[in-house]
């Protein structure tokens, strides 16, 4: 026994996207999933806009009742994930290291560059000025998100956070609003998770090994 | 193969990784996260599984979902503000007629004959003796302009007025400490709310709608009205109501909407 050296840090490098945040990422890919999916079947029982209604076969609940408990079982994992999420990326700093500073005049550049096919994926343990732009996007959408739709559960007795929206159906229309927006973020991250499927893989396993918090921006 | 000391695994290293033998070997650890994308591809595939087939039919899931809409429900009796009033609008926001919604078609409705109908009272009350349309009439009013919402997602302003629940209760001597108030109707409808929505001050067996007598349609001669609860939980044609310590769940709650639906 006397020969094994344990040294923790070195046995366990540290990785790109912690087992914490891996989990919290899938777990939030569970409920964005049932969420948008019941969410559908309930907006089909009215509709906002005539011409649109979502399929039966793309949506979750088999009917408003059912679609309702999904709803509104999945809310609480996207709440209680999302609040762990945040309070870890505030206390550990990743928030600050990952997604900030962001410049307008990078996102330009980045936005050049995609464009002219010369975005460089080899490392993928730095995000560029539009996947920071992206993931902040999203966080706070998601954000308003969970209120409007508070708005819409409670409007009588968060009245005073449904009269942010409006009326009634205005939550209802930011919380559709806030659906698309959603789903178009969810569409560019997996064609392009799927472009580049290293960081799919480092999504699951933790990717590579990085050395510090200062060498990991 | 000799094993000098005994050790949890025969793969642990005898002495400590040197961070730069994983730096090394970067290429090998890409090459095995590579490996893994399709065991990650398998799990999004399967989520996209979820879509489409009808989850809910599973008797496991359905338990697991009716336990979370009966934690719901708790959650929601928290949430409750007693004398919280929901936003009140002028009458020049009424919306007439109000909007017809039940279980069956406006042209199937079967109207409720008055001179024959009484109020029924059961359970946890003092004073038990059944109600006649005109005496339920006679008593005082109370009048509120709120907005109807529809479990659907619609909603109108309406101008409903009638006695106060809660002073109903206690005029018929109701224990207001009881759990629950239920309700039975003309049709085969039934529903039952929580007693604090029952006394919330914008709670009403309405008589009227916009200064009229409620028509046919809308639940002539008496109906709920309680501007804290969506539309379905508001039963019409109400031809009893009992105070109770019994669950008695409801005409949608037993089809799997959520019980309290408080909004």
């Amino acid at each position: 026994m006397t020969d094994i050296t344990i040294n923790s840090t070195d046995r366990h490098p540290a990785r790109l996207h912690p087992l914490a945040l891996r989990i919290m990422h899938w777990l939030n890919a569970l409920a964005m999933v049932i969420l948008i999916g019941s969410g559908w079947e309930i907006y089909n029982d009215e509709v906002i806009f005539g011409w649109l209604h979502f399929p039966r076969w793309m949506t979750i609940g088999g009917g408003p009742e059912g679609a309702l408990q999904w709803h509104f079982a999945a809310m609480w994992l996207l709440m209680i994930n999302g609040l762990c999420y945040l309070a870890y990326g505030i206390a550990t700093g990743r928030f600050r290291r990952k997604f900030l500073p962001i410049w307008p005049r990078e996102v330009s550049a980045t936005v050049r560059d995609a464009l002219r096919f010369k975005l460089g994926h080899d490392d993928i343990t730095h995000y560029n000025a539009v996947q920071k732009l992206l993931y902040v996007g999203v966080i706070a959408v998601i954000i308003v998100q969970v209120l409007s739709g508070l708005a819409v559960w409670k409007p009588v007795q968060l009245s005073e956070l449904a009269a942010l929206f409006g009326s009634f159906q205005g939550s209802r229309l930011v919380h559709f609003i806030g659906m698309a927006l959603i789903v178009g973020f969810l569409v560019v991250h997996i064609a392009l998770a799927l472009l580049v499927p290293k960081t799919v893989g480092a999504m699951i396993t933790g990717g590579p090994a990085v050395d510090d918090d200062a060498k990991n921006g | 193969m000799p094993i000098k000391t005994p050790s949890p695994s025969v793969f642990r290293p005898k002495g400590g990784v040197d961070q730069s033998i994983l730096h090394e070997h970067k290429a090998l650890i890409a090459e095995i996260d590579r490996r893994k994308i399709l065991r990650g591809a398998v799990s999004l595939g399967a989520l996209t599984m979820l879509t489409g087939c009808n989850v809910t039919r599973t008797d496991a899931v359905q338990s697991v979902l009716k336990r979370i809409s009966q934690f719901n429900d708790k959650v929601q009796e928290l949430m409750f503000r007693p004398n919280h009033l929901a936003p009140t609008f002028s009458e020049a926001e009424v919306v007439k007629p109000p909007r017809f919604n039940a279980y069956y078609d406006i042209e199937d409705i079967a109207p409720v004959d008055v001179a024959s109908w009484k109020l029924e009272l059961a359970g946890r009350i003092d004073n038990k003796k059944p109600w006649t349309a005109q005496e339920i009439y006679a008593l005082p009013e109370q009048e509120w302009i709120t907005r109807h919402i529809c479990v659907e997602g619609w909603d109108y302003i309406g101008q409903w007025s009638g006695v106060n629940l809660r002073q109903f209760l206690e005029r018929i001597g109701a224990d207001t400490k009881a759990r629950y108030v239920s309700f039975k109707c003309a049709d085969d409808y039934y529903g039952s709310i929580d007693m604090a929505s029952a006394l919330h001050p914008q709670t009403i067996l309405a008589t009227k709608y916009a200064r009229e007598p409620i028509t046919d349609p809308f639940g002539f001669p008496l109906r709920l009205r309680t501007a804290t609860k969506l539309g379905f939980k508001n039963p019409k044609w109400i031809t009893a109501i009992e105070v109770t310590n019994e669950y008695r769940g409801g005409y949608w709650e037993d089809r799997g909407f959520n019980w309290f639906s408080g909004i």
